[in-house]
């Protein structure tokens, strides 16, 4: 899950217009662009597509982390097909955010100076060739535990955008967990690796889908008009319910010693994350954010002049098609 | 080393040394296309490598495969050219190092899907239609930002003027290359330059750039006698992992 914490909106606006546009979600229409909605519904769907475009871009660092140290051709080759793909998520999502009326540079100048936020997990460091077996098989786990029902969500373009991620992001959870597999038959050294990696992603990776539903203000509307699909205690649950025995297959111990079967909820009881560690990672102080928000400033500061230079390149063009005509 | 496997390898040390510097970019690139197309277009070299280095490890027949003469080989034994293993700078140098090699690569790969040997001539049809689109991209590329503002068009002279020493060793033929032209019929660098010149030269004036003057090339990259200092450090990097855990299967 990519968008946390999403603060919805209220809307001020015409109390039929409202009843009206609430009964097409009931009826499980879609909602396209121009069609008319209200303010605090377009406000709440910019802030949260843009926190998952915004998450998908700085998602590249800690995986570019590794890309140079890649142990084989072939791991090199389906991590860069994997930051490829990051990529190009970050550029439909963006796409789908500009149909709500906001460019994509307004978007990036509001990651840059830090009044948007993108998904609090890419805050945590990349420290050893498994952390990308477990950004695969848990964050990417994770993201798409949020991403599945969000193809059936109310906005469209949304919708069809998250149609394409999700077949994406199950491929490179497949391969996120292949990797751990490949470390987990390994040598001691490897098995280390990966139980380090489970020991250091578990609970971030928990966090991912936002505070507990008692301390989640911002649910209700959400859910409501169909932009939220579950709540954040409902999908934590599922994907807890799902990795542990996928850990046990692995040969891995989940970092939680209360983690037990509840045979009586047909579930896992396990123990919350640090919410004061979350709250802290949100307000600048995760182990990575000053590194990764460096990161990008560095990039869009230095990558100014070949933009200003392509731009000039198009408008000298166009003037020169102009006088041909 | 038999001259196929040193024709091979040169192959393969080019993808795999111009794959890695564009992998550096990860995520740090000018704009969102610009990410997307650095990444795809390190994919398709490493891609490439993959089946150069895996040809070369079997025509030499000693038991390696790509990944251990890509990880275990030092600096001296690598025969890639020393334009590719320049550091990446800014992306106007990153872009011109590109452009340089690759209509050079694309001449080469076309000739090479010509060749006798059934096996170079299937791996050069797969890889011809990938360079293509890379040398329309950073032709693409050096023109709007040779022709763009003050700025970009000084960057893009400076990394021209940088770059242009190592142009040459391109088009410097050896035994190596004339032994592969007699058995199979591969392309002779000499004849390259032409084709070449007619490809880039055009490219260059539209952009507003100047062709340095000078003749002189740095050589030591293809035959392995003298590589920049660069390299080591792009192998330290690229290796480490590798060559920390021995035996390891990842």
């Amino acid at each position: 899950m990519y968008a946390q914490m999403i603060k919805s909106e209220a809307s001020q606006d015409d109390p039929e217009k409202l009843a009206a546009f609430q009964a097409r979600i009931d009826r499980g229409e879609k909602i396209e662009p121009k069609d008319w909605m209200p303010e605090g519904y377009r406000k709440t769907l910019i802030r949260q597509i843009g926190q998952h475009a915004h998450s998908e871009i700085v998602g590249q660092l800690p995986e570019g982390n590794w890309v140079t140290r890649a142990p084989t051709l072939e791991r090199k080759a389906i991590l860069l097909a994997k930051v490829q793909d990051e990529a190009g998520h970050g550029l439909y999502l963006y796409c789908a955010a500009e149909t709500l009326g906001i460019s994509r540079d307004e978007m990036t100048e509001m990651l840059l100076d830090g009044r948007m936020k993108y998904s609090s997990i890419f805050n945590y460091p990349t420290l050893t060739w498994a952390d990308m077996g477990a950004v695969g098989w848990l964050v990417d786990g994770a993201a798409i535990m949020n991403q599945v029902p969000l193809q059936r969500t109310s906005y469209g373009p949304y919708a069809r955008a998250m149609v394409r991620i999700c077949k994406e992001e199950s491929f490179h959870q497949r391969q996120g967990f292949d990797v751990m597999m490949k470390m987990c038959q390994g040598s001691e050294a490897q098995k280390r690796m990966a139980q380090d990696a489970l020991n250091r992603f578990w609970f971030p990776s928990l966090m991912m889908f936002g505070p507990s539903d008692k301390d989640s203000k911002h649910s209700a509307q959400s859910m409501k008009w169909r932009i939220k699909m579950n709540t954040n205690d409902e999908l934590r649950q599922k994907f807890v319910d799902q990795t542990v025995p996928q850990a046990e297959y692995l040969g891995l111990t989940v970092p939680d010693p209360d983690l037990t079967w509840n045979e009586e909820t047909g579930h896992y009881d396990f123990t919350e994350p640090d919410w004061a560690e979350f709250m802290e990672v949100l307000a600048g102080n995760g182990p990575c954010n000053r590194d990764r928000m460096e990161a990008r400033n560095r990039a869009w500061d230095e990558g100014a002049w070949v933009r200003e230079g392509l731009m000039a390149h198009a408008t000298k063009q166009r003037a020169v098609s102009v006088a041909a005509e | 080393m038999s001259d196929l496997v040193t024709y091979l390898t040169r192959l393969g040390d080019n993808t795999l040394v111009l794959g890695h510097r564009l992998s550096e970019w990860c995520g740090r690139g000018p704009a969102l296309e610009e990410d997307i197309a650095l990444a795809n277009t390190a994919l398709d070299l490493i891609g490439q490598t993959q089946m150069w280095l895996g040809y070369a490890a079997e025509a030499e027949a000693k038991g390696r495969t790509a990944d251990d003469l890509a990880m275990g080989r030092d600096v001296w034994d690598f025969r890639n050219l020393l334009l590719l293993e320049q550091p990446n700078g800014d992306f106007g140098r990153t872009i011109m190092r590109s452009f340089l090699f690759d209509h050079w690569h694309l001449l080469m790969l076309r000739g090479l899907t010509q060749v006798s040997d059934a096996r170079m001539a299937g791996i050069a049809a797969k890889a011809v239609k990938e360079v293509a689109y890379h040398a329309d991209r950073s032709a693409e590329l050096v023109v709007g930002l040779g022709d763009g503002t003050e700025e970009s068009h000084r960057r893009m002279q400076d990394a021209l003027d940088r770059l242009w020493p190592y142009v040459g060793e391109m088009f410097i033929g050896d035994e190596v290359d004339a032994a592969t032209a007699a058995e199979f019929g591969a392309p002779v660098p000499d004849m390259l330059r032409a084709p070449w010149d007619d490809a880039v030269l055009p490219i260059l004036a539209q952009a507003t750039l100047t062709v340095p003057d000078g003749a002189f090339a740095h050589q030591g990259g293809k035959t392995g006698a003298r590589h920049t200092e660069h390299l080591g450090h792009m192998l330290t990097t690229m290796q480490w992992l590798h060559r920390a855990y021995p035996g390891a299967n990842w």
